[in-house]
């Protein structure tokens, strides 16, 4: 195995770390005006994930300059490419980071609905925008000959890439709703648990749809591999339905938490080892050999990515076991 | 107007704002632990009450610092697409680094420092501040790396038409490093400490909580005074360091045209760049001589001639940065930095004689320094930056070169105005919401009923 192909399994790593921890953010964030019906609750839900997001959210910053590090010219066509859709996501990760810690520096009722809405704004542009981001990379995009994206904007959004933001805003959803069921208590609790069964409901149908159409958009379908995790992915939010039904939450949120990793997984596999997909002409595509820094760089940030992971991995476990227990109303301080 | 320009006033719009937060930040978190420090091992409630009130401070601005902060990392891809593929291979590198080894850090522990007063054992709790601090410093650490590759590329070769990384530890040991980073986090220290100053002086006046005040007013005198001779010093010798390196930038700096031993050091000028001459100028001889060698003999060299030097070397083209803001951005950080000297010196000798307190002016002269600092750093970097034109990176690409092609005029217009728009408005709230904890003091804020009460005053969510 190369170093290139390394560095591709690295990234869909911290792609996989990234969905499946600040997944869970997003959909407390999209939850956050249905779950919360007063200011405590909604406090309530935001603390579930007040120490963590921060954390989490460095998972795409490292992605991004792991990518950046390793694939140089991934990382400039991609973003110069898909221009105006990383511009909703940035603003909508500002006011989203800035609500967090604004929202509750004030009293007044006003001021702190209006940072909730960004906080559900942000998370619900993230949420979407990535779908549609991840679905084009594999669907491909008008890429030149000298790797310039030369599309607009409008150019990413088909009915393909839309159901794939849909998907991905439904399953983090799910994923929020899920891990709510397990940081709350009570009523809260029982309301993210009845929400999780009828976003699910949603999800699958939705699921159903993005496979038909990655079947007739993309190649996904001619990597027997790609194919088995895929639809392993949407056997696994079945499963998290039914568990749930059972009422066992924890299973439950495991499972989904599947469904995230295996369609990550699933859409690099497929990628594999294109990173991004020329829609103009295959032999145009970006590849881990044609996007690659040198064997030097690669060398270098291979030995730096095996020593840190570890040890963020470490502590970043460990975070979750300090703040572990159920966040409760009580606990919240006037 | 075309793309290049709107490119390059986005990246100077975020840049400048995003670097408003970073100074702040990396000395108030050292300010902030350095409290904490203080009150696990006397402790001594005052400390624990400093350690909120400023961390609560601290936290509105780091939020500010770390959203802003996102922009710019995926910023190099959006408008700087060519530069990205040119450096990739070398500037990436210290960015992933950052993000594993400092953002991570600094994320993870703040929310362990600011959710884990009451769960944690004190000495854990007050490691967690320790290692924001040092995540925040260690990420600076690394952008610096970066930037300095940019200011005087080592430890590369350009092969298949980019320029490749051919040694690491070239890269992050580059001697531009060495004064550039000192300067950098030391110019956050001292921006901290004449906040914390700025605004103990301000209580003080008021005669409110004065214990509390005064205490917090030490520890920054002491912190303020030590950062601040050490700036200064250190920005001395990298000026030195720069006329050998980057000569150009500080022949601008200087606004000086003709090379000349001994070299005249001009205070103030009136530039004509059309011309390339100075139309009016008050200069002392010999000094720019003394400055840059510390002999009052020496050849420096001008404009003119490093431009006939460049030309040769690089081909035809202006290498000639813009000379009159550059002139004026340097003066102006350097009449900043000799400000903060002053009346850091001169609150050290009238708190050492007991007698700050009783001068309500100097008071007052220290609370309107808070924004001094502030200004250093913006021009400090504006003269950094801008003098590096037309360089992108120094002798391998201009920023002409550097810009993406396959984005238009009006995305960038639209995302300029956006962030624009959004930042304006972000800043409204901070301050709004900066003065409101400033002025109420460390005990007005909202207290818990049936938890310790101060540990909910610094917590996110009262």
């Amino acid at each position: 195995m190369d170093l290139n192909i390394l560095w591709f399994i690295l990234v869909t790593v911290l792609f996989i770390g990234f969905f499946f921890l600040e997944g869970f953010d997003y959909g407390v964030g999209v939850l956050l005006p249905f779950l919360g019906r007063n200011d405590t609750e909604r406090r309530v839900v935001i603390n579930t994930i007040g120490p963590v997001w921060d954390g989490n959210e460095v998972w795409l910053l490292t992605a991004g300059g792991a990518s950046f590090a390793a694939f140089p010219n991934w990382y400039a066509t991609l973003f110069s490419g898909f221009y105006l859709a990383l511009f909703l996501i940035l603003l909508g990760l500002i006011v989203r980071g800035v609500a967090f810690e604004f929202r509750s520096s004030d009293r007044s009722p006003a001021w702190r609905n209006t940072w909730d809405w960004m906080i559900f704004t942000g998370s619900f542009l993230s949420a979407l925008l990535w779908g549609v981001a991840v679905t084009n990379l594999l669907q491909g995009v008008p890429i030149d000959a000298k790797m310039q994206y030369v599309g607009s904007f409008f150019d990413l959004l088909s009915p393909y890439t839309l159901v794939g933001g849909l998907t991905t805003l439904l399953v983090f959803t799910l994923h929020g709703a899920l891990f709510l069921t397990l940081r709350t208590e009570g009523e809260i609790m029982e309301r993210a648990g009845a929400i999780a069964g009828k976003i699910a409901m949603l999800a699958i149908p939705v699921v159903l749809l993005l496979a038909m159409l990655t079947y007739t958009q993309t190649d996904l379908f001619s990597k027997a591999g790609a194919v088995v995790v895929f639809l392993g992915s949407a056997v696994f939010l079945v499963l998290a339905l039914l568990l749930l039904r059972a009422g066992r939450n924890g299973w439950a949120f495991i499972a989904n938490s599947l469904t995230i990793v295996l369609f990550t997984v699933s859409m690099f596999w497929a990628l594999f080892p294109r990173l991004m997909v020329s829609s103009l002409n295959p032999e145009w595509s970006i590849t881990i050999y044609n996007a690659s820094s040198s064997p030097y760089t690669l060398k270098i940030m291979t030995v730096v990515a095996l020593t840190m992971v570890p040890i963020v991995l470490l502590y970043q476990a460990w975070t979750y076991w300090v703040f572990r227990h159920r966040v409760t109303a009580k606990e919240l301080h006037y | 107007m075309d793309e290049l320009l709107l490119a390059r006033w986005q990246f100077g719009i975020t840049t400048v704002y995003h670097f408003l937060f970073v100074p702040l930040t990396l000395g108030l978190s050292l300010l902030v632990a350095i409290m904490q420090t203080m009150y696990v091992r006397t402790g001594n409630e005052t400390y624990k009450k400093m350690t909120k009130f400023w961390g609560k401070l601290f936290l509105i601005n780091f939020a500010m610092g770390v959203v802003t902060g996102i922009v710019q990392e995926f910023h190099f891809g959006m408008n700087w697409s060519e530069y990205s593929r040119f450096v990739g291979d070398i500037f990436g590198a210290p960015l992933a680094i950052e993000a594993l080894l400092a953002f991570f850090l600094e994320s993870t522990f703040l929310g362990i420092w600011i959710f884990g007063w009451d769960k944690l054992h004190k000495k854990i709790h007050l490691l967690s501040i320790w290692m924001v601090a040092i995540g925040s410093n260690l990420s600076a650490l690394w952008i610096l790396i970066a930037n300095s590759f940019m200011q005087a590329p080592v430890g590369y070769a350009i092969r298949n038409g980019r320029a490749e990384m051919t040694d690491f530890f070239a890269l992050i040991t580059n001697p531009h490093v060495f004064y550039q980073f000192p300067h950098t986090v030391l110019a956050g220290y001292a921006t901290a400490a004449f906040f914390v100053m700025g605004i103990s002086a301000y209580h003080l006046l008021r005669k409110n909580h004065q214990d509390f005040f005064r205490r917090s007013f030490n520890i920054a005198l002491v912190f303020g005074f030590v950062s601040v001779i050490l700036v200064t010093t250190v920005g001395h010798i990298q000026g030195q360091y720069l006329v050998k390196t980057q000569p150009m930038k500080m022949a601008a700096a200087e606004a000086h045209w003709e090379t000349a031993d001994p070299a005249a050091f001009s205070v103030v000028a009136v530039v004509d760049e059309k011309n390339q001459t100075n139309t009016f100028e008050i200069s002392v001889p010999k000094m720019l001589s003394f400055m840059s060698y510390n002999s009052f003999n020496g050849e420096v060299k001008g404009l003119k001639d490093l431009q006939a030097e460049a030309e040769a070397r690089y081909g035809p083209g202006n290498y000639i940065p813009p000379v009159t803001s550059i002139f004026w951005s340097f003066r102006i950080m350097v009449a900043a930095g000799a400000w903060m000297v002053l009346i850091t010196l001169v609150s050290l000798y009238l708190w050492r004689t007991g007698k700050l307190e009783a001068k309500p002016l100097v008071l007052k002269a220290l609370l309107w320094s808070i924004p001094i600092p502030y200004i250093a750093n913006t021009t400090g970097w504006y003269m950094t930056e801008v003098g590096r034109q037309p360089w992108i990176v120094y002798g391998l690409q201009k920023v002409e070169h550097a810009v993406s092609p396959s984005v238009s005029m009006g995305e960038i217009l639209t995302t300029l105005i956006g962030f624009t728009v959004v930042y304006g408005i972000l800043a409204v709230a901070d301050i709004y919401l900066m003065v409101k904890y400033i002025k109420q003091g460390p005990e007005e804020t909202p207290v818990s009923s049936h938890l310790e009460p101060s540990a909910k005053e610094v917590s996110l969510w009262t």
